[in-house]
């Protein structure tokens, strides 16, 4: 843990109540947030004069099975005004897998929240049309949890029989 | 011989097949990075119309070699398979690179594992990606095949 850059310790001092942790490995700034407090700290990231992230770069999840909470969703922002970087993270409970969309903010974040739902089923609220966007509508489950089976495959096309020979 | 009576004779198959081997007319279905290749391949500096195999159809109705070119998953599994169903007889396909071949390191959810599980296959060209020295032995292998095989007439 270096030291706290003064970007950190604005938010910090702005939301301390919602703050889980921060750090800044190498500059790379990161606070860690209770999901209630979401979308408030995200406008203010965004519309602050002296935050000004107004580019979503990335929104993506990670499935952490076997400890609590288990999912941490994952929020890259950048400040092309001011030139610098912030990975905001969320902490979601495997019992309730949703938070709030945050398309109202960014609408970029409409079809990296829907990859999101179809790769891991973590739901948005309030996202103007969650469905799947890499998977077809027949798939069954979330292929990027760790706990769905790694070669299980799921054709729509009924598959010919192969004998292989070597 | 004289020059107004001369003749050859051959076997119907054999003029078939040596009339169909050299006009393969490529639809190629481009899923993936092999597709670069095949643009190498197919354009001037490999020359595959010395093979009578140049000219890409971009309609399966008027193709007779479907080249799958780069990795198939079960999304567009439907699609490859209507193509392939559309396409007019006698015809042929070659799976072009190793994923179109056995889904290649794409062993996960998403990947078939090889396109002969939806259509048959008649080349598989290995490589990742194949050399255009290897497509074109492939499209070589494909004429002897086609060469050598009973004409069906319709």
């Amino acid at each position: 843990m270096s030291v706290e850059t003064a970007l950190l310790k604005l938010i910090k001092e702005k939301f301390s109540h919602y703050i889980i942790s921060t750090h800044s490995f190498r500059n790379d700034d990161t606070i860690v947030i209770n999901k209630e407090a979401l979308k408030q700290v995200m406008s203010f990231l965004k519309n602050d004069k002296i935050t000004q992230f107004d580019m979503l770069i990335d929104v993506t999840a990670v499935d952490y099975l076997g400890s609590a909470p288990r999912f941490e969703v994952v929020y890259h922002l950048l400040s092309i005004p001011l030139r610098q970087r912030l990975r905001v993270k969320v902490p979601i409970t495997e019992e309730e897998p949703a938070l709030d969309s945050v398309t109202s903010i960014w609408p970029g974040a409409n079809w990296f929240e829907r990859e999101v739902f179809d790769m891991f089923g973590i739901r948005f609220n309030g996202h103007p049309s969650l469905k799947r966007i890499l998977m077809y509508e027949q798939f069954e489950g979330h292929p990027l949890r760790k706990d769905y089976p790694l070669k299980k495959q799921q054709p729509i096309v009924p598959l010919r029989d192969v004998k292989t020979k070597y | 011989m004289t020059q107004e009576g001369g003749f050859i004779t051959t076997k119907l198959d054999a003029i078939v097949g040596w009339s169909r081997k050299y006009s393969l007319f490529i639809y190629p279905f481009v899923t993936a990075c092999c597709g670069m290749e095949y643009m190498s391949v197919s354009c001037a500096h490999y020359d595959l119309d010395r093979f009578g195999a140049a000219y890409p159809r971009f309609t399966p109705r008027q193709s007779d070699l479907l080249m799958v070119t780069g990795t198939v998953n079960h999304k567009i599994a439907p699609v490859l398979k209507k193509v392939w169903e559309q396409m007019a007889d006698p015809k042929w396909v070659i799976a072009f690179g190793v994923c179109a071949t056995s889904g290649g390191f794409y062993d996960n959810y998403a990947t078939v594992q090889g396109i002969d599980r939806i259509i048959p296959v008649d080349v598989y060209i290995g490589g990742c990606p194949p050399r255009p020295e290897m497509v074109m032995e492939g499209i070589m292998l494909l004429q002897k095949k086609i060469a050598a095989s009973k004409q069906e007439l319709f």
